[in-house]
């Protein structure tokens, strides 16, 4: 799954030109990132792999059905011809070698593109990550910049070839974060935190979206992934710390309100561990904190925001 | 069924005739109550998950009350065994007797059932009711589950009693019909057996 | 008084439903009308509503099925429509209060009373008649089952006039589902249609386990059992296993939302992990439940058809059993995006893997079976030929879901739904419908129209491609699925393909109306009728017998020496029934307890969804009167006398005869 597989892959590609239909842009075999890179070769390799075997036996089973014809009397017959070792042997062994080299590849896969594993890659080296933590709201999504102190609601900026560490929450249905031209997605769930690695590694305005259905405001439930340059993504900072608006445990529960095609909304400042306070009021009050493992009471923050009922 | 064809007579189905014993009803009877058993087995799987899930309300430590718990047990226990003395006496074609044995049965079950909804009744009006947690959730509905199956096994007991008055008594399909009784009590004899230990005695433990 | 229920329930503002609405009633009193003006109530209550015949029963379930796949497709070519118009600002005819319960119900639909009617439709119909059995083991259990399924999707179709339908897709997560986000009795309609349904299910599937169990013909031991009856044993084995599960987790739901309950829910320590885990549990059995007996109608019918035995019998009853168990260790690959860590995920991934082999293995069986055979090429082969190409394909597509790595960005998008229509479609509706024109002349005595026939396979082989095709596409371009309207270009070309082929499969719906109907119509014709109660010169007991088969089925049980045994008589010149004494046979009375049972079932359902307790109350009384009232009854069953029988038996020989002296 590495880059020395790429010349192979490249070479691959145009197979797939032969499934699309006026130039269309397939978003997951043309990834913008590091991780949609893996799924998409991933993809293919399985593909590749599993044509070999489905191609002839679409192939075999047309021809049988064509060379075995009631009326192609010159073909052979055997009426009670039911049984070969032979055959047996290569029915399952077909199948089950195909099987273990995929299987093999998933156990592999399912430890480096894990969506819980920082990256590593060659783009993000010696980069400091960005943090991002997102909450799925009935139907928006709100992005919480911790380091930069900002908020935003269905806009989610960030620097190209910087490593970004999601940590996601939903308050209210479960649903997917999902941006398909960066890569694999995670649940948001109410009282959960789950987590994502993911890396722009070219500037664009990519589609987010909510990959998992959330009730009547889902199809506008959406967002712009802007992925920028380090001083472009500064100056978008500023613009947002320039906002009117800020975000406190007070004004929560009117942004968090439901809302259909929800505008972009900038906050310039927000209240420190609004996001673990959402994850505590589902849990008591309290939330772990992922890093250390340890227990934090979230008390007061939950006195001031009013339980959704 | 094996023979059948040896036989000038047949049996096309499960309700027997009377040269022929046929098991069909037991045996049915019996795989139903193992789709039971997973029904059962699924109300403890949740309530292992759930089994912590507390939400800031009270601990099974703190509710439950195991003398209670030991009386239900002891009726139902012993309401087991006097319904397998009211099969001896079916056995024994002893309608009377076996009337007997299960109206005693019957009164234990009851007995049983009105300790449980007293003790339902208590935990409600102490603010443990099964709205308060997870925990308590899947606690009340694994036990009302079972409670439900003995209002159910109490219903039967009372029909198959009324109906040994017939002159059906002790027939086969009489016979059957109690068969598939018993088991079905000492089936949630077993399941309530799982309940004291897994649900009550591990909560107090 | 009426708890929930008020005349704002009945959605007159929808014009759509009143539209529906105004066509069902029209639809209705026409053959309301029909049965009264021929005087057919007493027949039709007598023979059919009323029986336990489980030919009869296996009819009136296919009928459900057919006439559901009318409902669930007419929700298809909605949502087709709806997806083909809603772009770029266009909010399409469908508001998403409205499409939601579309979607919602095309899959509740399809699964629950198309593809498992049609499923029990067929083990009813056949898997009696495959093991020399004169009936089911409990036939008034059969004609419970039969109602319970029937009055849930009556159920079911009634939130289209009254109230509405869930709008939280086909399996209803929560807290989605939950009385916090849905307050309405959509999920409710849901919760107890699913429920009732199950009861019927779950008892089908005792019965069926212990009629294979108990009442196979003497001396068919178990690698003696035809292959689809071998599926069928699978498959209630898997219905057993799963559906206390479902009945379960449903449960749970329902006491979430009408007693403030917190199994699911997002506060009080619910969690909504637990309800994945568990409707999986059922969820992915359910499919092979619905597959299995699809991959025994191809292994009967390209046997049949190829003029050889089936190949490798042993090794297609070891890849069922494998199927069986190995779809219980999967279910988690439902959900790898959960964040449940790599260990859980490559697990659940490589266990899907596996299920491939042995599903590949039945599809080389299959090719070999063909391989140096004498294919006959009529409609039904062209159903399985199109399979076996389609199958391929869903089967692929599947293993690449199975992929962690690669569901990661395939999970919820259009690719997913293009995949479970491929294997759906592909595998379970080509099958059942091959299973329907190939045992057609079985249970009625004529064959079926192969011109129409054949328009309908291409019309559905065309338009399955050209429906979902494109979804597969749309995936790629990260489209997800529910979605109502959407801004995307490139996903619109997509979609508008996606709706020619949906209209394509719509022509080979109406052509297979046609065939049915053409089919009744020449049903006299000398070349449709069956004589010899054998007209595909099949391999297996249930053509041993006249078509359509008598009540008993049996005048004799057959002695069963080994696979195929029929085969091996027509061959040897001499059937099993020759030289054999006839004696009275035993059969069931009809009885309409099933029917009442059902009956109050509908009504306490219904009480109970809109909150009118006394109703529901008085209903469950009349469900327990009822069951308690049948088991007073002792005339349960009678004789049919030799005379009888014979009479039969010899309609039936000379016939035969006639036939083969032609």
């Amino acid at each position: 799954m590495n880059n020395r597989l790429m010349p192979k892959l490249r070479r691959l590609l145009p197979l797939a030109p032969a499934l699309l239909l006026s130039g269309c842009t397939l978003d997951l075999l043309d990834p913008r990132g590091p991780v949609g890179i893996q799924n998409r070769n991933v993809i293919l390799i399985e593909l590749g792999v599993m044509l070999c075997i489905v191609i002839p036996v679409i192939a075999m089973t047309l021809y049988f059905a064509w060379k075995y014809r009631e009326s192609n009397t010159s073909a052979e017959y055997l009426p009670n011809w039911d049984h070969s070792t032979k055959i047996e042997f290569f029915v399952w062994g077909v199948p089950a070698v195909v099987i273990v080299i995929l299987g093999a590849i998933a156990i592999w896969t399912s430890y480096t593109l894990d969506p819980y594993r920082p990256l590593h890659s060659a783009e993000a080296a010696g980069r400091k990550p960005l943090n991002v933590e997102v909450v799925a709201l009935d139907w928006k999504w709100l992005f919480i910049y911790p380091d930069q102190g900002i908020a935003t609601v269905n806009q989610l900026a960030v620097p190209v070839n910087t490593p970004i560490n999601f940590r996601i929450t939903s308050d209210s249905v479960m649903t997917s974060f999902f941006i398909p031209r960066l890569g694999s997605q995670v649940y948001a769930m109410a009282g959960m935190q789950t987590q994502l690695h993911l890396l722009a590694s070219a500037p664009g305005d990519y589609l987010g979206e909510a990959a998992h259905y959330t009730g009547r405001g889902f199809s506008d439930m959406k967002f712009r992934t802007l992925a920028m340059t380090d001083d472009d993504f500064n100056q978008w900072v500023d613009k947002v710390k320039g906002a009117s608006d800020s975000l406190d445990s007070a004004d929560y529960p009117q942004v968090a309100a439901p809302q259909e095609a929800a505008p972009v909304k900038y906050f310039a400042h927000v209240q420190p561990n609004l996001f673990d306070s959402i994850v505590a009021k589902y849990n008591n009050g309290t939330v772990i904190d992922k890093s250390t493992g340890q227990v934090m009471h979230m008390q007061s923050a939950m006195s001031d925001m009013q339980m959704k009922e | 069924m094996a023979n059948i064809s040896a036989t000038p007579h047949g049996t096309a189905h499960g309700i027997d005739d009377h040269e022929h014993h046929n098991t069909n009803n037991v045996f049915g009877f019996w795989i139903y109550l193992m789709t039971d058993c997973l029904l059962f087995g699924t109300l403890f799987a949740t309530f292992a998950v759930m089994r912590t899930q507390f939400a800031g309300g009270p601990t099974g430590k703190e509710l439950f009350d195991l003398d209670g718990v030991g009386l239900e047990t002891a009726l139902l226990l012993l309401s087991s065994i006097t319904f397998g003395f009211g099969m001896i006496s079916a056995y024994a074609r002893k309608q009377g007797a076996m009337l007997a044995w299960l109206a005693i049965t019957f009164v234990l079950g009851l007995g049983f059932l009105v300790l449980e909804v007293k003790e339902f009744a208590h935990l409600i009006h102490a603010g443990a009711g099964p709205d308060r947690s997870a925990f308590l959730s899947a606690f009340f509905t694994l036990v009302a589950t079972h409670g439900l199956h003995v209002t159910c096994g109490l219903v039967w007991i009372a029909v198959i009693m009324v109906q040994s008055f017939s002159s059906q008594v002790f027939s086969t399909r009489y016979m059957d019909k109690l068969q598939c009784l018993s088991l079905f009590w000492h089936f949630l004899d077993i399941v309530w057996i799982c309940v004291f230990t897994f649900v009550y005695l591990l909560s107090v433990i | 008084m009426l708890g929930k229920l008020t005349l704002s329930a009945i959605p007159l503002d929808v014009p759509i439903l009143v539209g529906t609405f105004t066509g069902v009633v029209i639809a209705a009193l026409a053959v309301l009308g029909a049965i009264t003006y021929f005087g057919k109530w007493g027949y039709l209550w007598r023979e059919w509503l009323t029986s336990v015949d489980h030919k009869r029963l296996g009819i009136m379930y296919i009928v459900l099925a057919l006439v559901m796949l009318f409902r669930g497709f007419a929700d298809a070519i909605m949502m087709r429509s709806q997806l083909a118009l809603a772009y770029n600002g266009n909010p399409g005819y469908l508001p998403p209060h409205h499409y939601d319960q579309i979607f919602s119900a095309h899959g509740t639909i399809m699964i629950f009373f198309m593809a498992m009617a049609f499923m029990t439709g067929l083990l009813n119909v056949i898997v009696p008649l495959q093991i020399g059995a004169r009936d089911v083991a409990f036939p008034f259990l059969n004609s419970l089952s039969f109602w319970m399924t029937t009055i849930s999707a009556v159920l079911i179709n009634v939130s289209l006039f009254i109230g509405e339908f869930a709008q939280c897709g086909w399996l209803v997560y929560p807290p989605l589902s939950e009385q916090q986000f849905s307050p309405g009795v959509g999920v409710d309609y849901y919760i107890w249609a699913v429920q009732l349904a199950g009861v019927g299910t779950l008892l089908t599937g005792v019965n069926f386990f212990v009629t294979i169990v108990k009442m196979r013909a003497p001396g068919m031991g178990w690698m003696k059992l035809p292959v689809f009856t071998w599926t069928a044993f699978v498959t209630v084995v898997l219905i057993m296993a799963v559906f206390p599960v479902l009945t379960v987790t449903l449960a749970e739901l329902a006491l979430d939302r009408y007693l403030g309950m917190h199994f699911f829910t997002n506060d009080g320590g619910g969690s909504v992990q637990l309800y994945l885990s568990l409707i999986w549990t059922w969820g992915h059995p359910e499919v092979y439940i619905l597959v299995l007996p699809a991959f025994g109608v191809f292994s009967e019918i390209t046997q049949t058809f190829s003029r050889k035995p089936l190949f490798g019998y042993r090794v297609m009853v070891y890849a069922t059993l494998a199927i069986g168990v190995l779809s219980f260790i999967v279910w988690a690959h439902h959900f790898f995006t959960m964040g449940a860590g790599p260990n859980v995920n490559a697990f659940f991934g490589v266990a899907t893997m596996i299920i491939a082999v042995p599903t590949g293995v039945k599809i080389f069986n299959w090719l070999f079976t063909m391989y140096k055979g004498r294919i006959q090429f009529n409609g039904i082969m062209y159903w399985v030929i199109g399979f076996m190409v389609t199958f391929s394909i869903g089967g692929m597509t599947g293993v690449m879901m199975a992929m962690p790595a690669a569901d990661f960005v395939l999970h919820n998008s259009l690719f997913l739904i293009a995949h479970f229509h491929n294997v759906i479609i592909g595998g379970v509706y080509f099958g059942y419908v091959a299973g329907l024109n190939f045992w057609w002349p079985k249970v009625l005595g004529f064959k079926m129209n192969e011109s129409w026939g054949k328009r309908a396979f291409w019309c559905w082989f065309v338009g399955f491609y050209l429906a979902f095709v494109p979804l597969y596409i749309a995936g790629f371009e990260g489209m997800t699925r529910r979605m109502n309207h959407y801004d995307n270009a490139d996903w619109h070309v997509q979609m508008l393909i996606a709706a020619a082929g949906a209209a394509v499969i719509a022509v080979g719906v109406v052509c297979q109306l046609m065939q049915i109907y053409v089919s009744i119509r020449d049903r006299n014709l000398a070349e449709n009728r069956d004589f010899t109660g054998d007209p595909w010169n099949a391999r297996t007991l249930e053509w041993s017998m006249a078509s359509p088969p008598p009540a008993y089925n049996f005048a004799v049980l057959p002695d069963v020496h080994g696979i195929d045994t029929f085969h091996t008589e027509k061959q040897m010149g001499r059937r099993s029934y020759e030289g054999k004494v006839l004696a009275p046979i035993h059969m069931p009375k009809n009885t309409a307890a099933g029917f009442f049972v059902g009956a109050f079932s509908f009504v306490l359902g219904f009480a109970a969804i809109w909150w009118i307790w006394w109703l529901a109350a008085l209903a469950l009384v009349g469900v327990f009167a009822t069951v308690i009232l049948r088991s007073f009854n002792n005339d349960v069953d009678y004789y049919v006398p030799v005379s009888e029988i014979e009479r039969d038996q010899e309609n039936y020989v000379r016939s035969l005869t006639a036939q083969a002296a032609e």
